[in-house]
């Protein structure tokens, strides 16, 4: 315990048992991903700024757009054709996803002018594009399964630009039954997947700091010059 | 002190961007600022339910086109009969028609993918459905006796004639050489006028189907259903993928992929859906892999938006 | 389904549409795209409310 070298990374000290495949994913996790980190109750001076809420308001529109889908998929596709409230479950649903798009696209902008791939956070850049290719396909398989005029029209005039390159026939537009999987199970799951890949690698890495950050500033003195031991400050 | 300018490079190197941060904090509470945002998208979400609703027009179904527009439907039923329809014609993956493919020099994903959803379109848009009734039609065997020629040059003729007639009233067609076209046709339509018509053709002999290929292709090939889409401004040529009916916002995220179909080299090729895509593809690769590219990734640098994003911490340097 | 929809004169509500030359834009899709540009620049100018700021 305490009397044992501080730090080692000797595990048959530490006592940690990471000889198995699971103890050792468990280190890596913990490692990379410490609670404290993955449920912080601080953030650097830096994070202020209204820039930083519209990850936050990607997140609470894919909250109500799974909300108003799961009802959505309780009823059935022609639900919310005959009845009010399956209606206006269906308008929840369509107005969630202009709010998550707007609030994601506008997340782009900014992390793309806060240049936020610095500092090893490649992985958050990328899996952030991902997260936007997967969800315009998840939406535009939504339009498909409308089950009105405009998923008629959508799918006639989609099904060119995808047998053009080839996977019309695998993924057909005018088959409700695939696209319904698609689109209630299939993709729902991508994008769920790639945005908790993304918020988790954002946690794990920490907020970029600005682009001019440089350690002579008053922000960082401050902290560093007195403390010798900056592993000393609590987090 | 000379300012090292902080580097654009996604890399984990000897910077304040790749270590932890130790300098001064703020409280923050990651729970709580998820909860207001819930609380404040949910409340924005109820009120634009509320007050835009959304919209959902009724499908046309093979039944409403035979009403509202009977004679395209019998001109559309009669280039089905002789090939000259737009799917007749469309190759992979309905069938196999020579040149009709879309390709990137020789690169031919579309012949390549094969014809995976076969369509007949004189059999299974028309003869097959006209033989599930319950009369069968000396037509119908007239036709399927005729070599592939004689039907070809009957539907041809048919065709002609219903193009010259006024109002394309197939009741105004002057006499001619149509062989037993008129008749399949003009049954066709009362199949689709009964509503039987949208029935056969959408189960295909199956209890349970979910395949509506047969009936949207067979709607497209007409000038109602397209003309419905046009009137809605749904059309490729009208930047139709990002456009919803009415006023509800649509898929505007497509507003560059929809763009490429109104401008030059895209607009008159022949090729124009494979260039696009794979111009969007390419387009899309390219943001993915921006921290890797030189110059764009130094955007960021060039036109400082980030001392508006930070000017806090830089007001305190 | 086709029960549901087979009756009624197709009422197809077109939208109001900005154009300019080739350039046309569906009104919902236009406050889309402002309310996002307005997003974007509300962000960078208004102050942020500060929380305590602490060492
Ligand atoms: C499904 C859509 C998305 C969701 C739910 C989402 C969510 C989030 C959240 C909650 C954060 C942390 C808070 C913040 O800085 O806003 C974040 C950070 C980040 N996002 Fe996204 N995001 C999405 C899409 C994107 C896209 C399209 C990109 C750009 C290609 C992107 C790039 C980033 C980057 C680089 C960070 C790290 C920011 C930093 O270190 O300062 N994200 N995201």
């Amino acid at each position: 315990m305490s009397t044992v070298k501080e730090s080692s990374p000797d595990p048959e000290l530490a006592g940690t048992g990471a000889y198995t495949w699971t103890g050792k994913s468990r280190q890596w996790f913990l490692r990379h991903l410490p609670p404290e980190k993955l449920l912080p109750e601080d953030q650097p001076s830096y994070v202020a700024s209204w820039a930083y809420v519209f990850g936050m308001g990607a997140v609470a529109g894919l909250i109500f757009i799974i909300g108003s889908g799961v009802v959505l998929s309780l009823n059935g596709p022609q639900w919310y054709h005959v009845s009010s409230l399956g209606h206006f479950t269906n308008s929840v649903h369509l107005w969630s996803v202009e709010l998550f798009f707007m609030f994601m696209v506008v997340h782009l902008w900014i992390k793309f002018w806060m240049a936020a791939w610095r500092g090893g956070r490649l992985l958050t850049w990328i899996t952030g594009m991902l997260a936007f290719l997967v969800s315009i396909v998840t939406a535009f398989t939504g339009y498909l399964l409308q089950t009105n005029f405009d998923s008629q029209w959508i799918a006639f005039e989609a099904k060119d630009a995808l047998n053009a390159v080839g996977i019309g026939a695998w993924f057909n537009v005018a088959n409700l039954g695939q696209i319904f999987m698609w689109h209630i199970m299939l993709l729902p799951l991508a994008v769920g997947a790639v945005v908790a890949l993304h918020v988790v690698l954002v946690r794990a890495h920490g907020v970029v700091p600005p682009l001019d950050a440089a350690a002579t500033d008053a922000q960082l003195r401050d902290s560093t010059a007195g403390a010798q031991d900056p592993e000393a400050k609590p987090s | 002190m000379t300012k090292v300018p902080s580097t654009m490079s996604w890399r984990t190197g000897d910077n304040i961007a790749s270590r932890p941060w130790r300098g001064r904090v703020r409280d923050y509470d990651l729970f709580k600022e998820l909860t207001i945002g819930v609380v404040v998208v949910g409340l924005l979400v109820l009120g634009l339910s509320a007050i835009f609703s959304s919209p959902d027009d009724p499908g046309v179904t093979l039944k409403s086109w035979a009403a509202a527009a009977p004679a395209d439907f019998v001109a559309t039923a009669t280039a089905e009969l002789g090939g000259s329809s737009g799917t007749a014609g469309y190759g992979p993956p309905y069938n196999s028609t020579p040149d009709a493919s879309q390709h990137l020099g020789f690169f031919n994903p579309q012949e390549l993918s094969g014809v995976r959803l076969a369509i007949d379109t004189a059999n299974d848009f028309v003869i097959n459905p006209l033989k599930t009734q319950s009369t069968q039609l000396p037509a119908v065997a007239v036709w399927t006796a005729a070599t592939a020629d004689q039907q070809a040059k009957w539907a041809a003729n048919y065709s002609a004639a219903l193009a010259a007639a006024p109002d394309g009233d197939p009741a105004q067609v002057a006499k001619g050489s149509y062989g037993p076209v008129p008749e399949l046709a003009g049954a066709l339509l009362g199949m689709a006028r009964s509503g039987n018509l949208d029935g056969v053709l959408q189960n295909s002999g199956q209890p349970y189907n979910l395949n509506y290929t047969p009936t949207i292709l067979f709607l497209g090939d007409g000038s109602y259903f397209p003309s419905l889409a046009a009137a809605a401004h749904l059309t490729g040529d009208q930047w139709g993928v990002m456009n919803e009916t009415g006023n509800t916002p649509g898929q505007s995220w497509l507003w560059l992929f929809s763009l490429f179909y109104q401008i030059e080299p895209f607009k008159s090729s022949p090729n124009a859906d494979i260039l696009v895509v794979s111009t969007m593809l390419v387009l899309s690769l390219l943001l993915t892999l921006l921290p890797f590219i030189p110059g764009l990734r130094s955007l960021p640098r060039k036109i400082p938006i980030h001392r508006l994003i930070w000017k806090d911490y830089y007001g305190q340097r | 389904m086709h029960e549901l929809l087979a009756q009624a004169p197709l009422p197809v509500t077109p939208g109001t549409y900005f154009g300019w030359g080739p350039v046309m834009i569906q009104s919902g899709n236009l406050v889309v795209i402002l309310t996002m540009l307005a997003l974007f620049i509300l962000a960078l100018i208004l102050p942020f409310p500060g929380g305590r700021s602490r060492k």
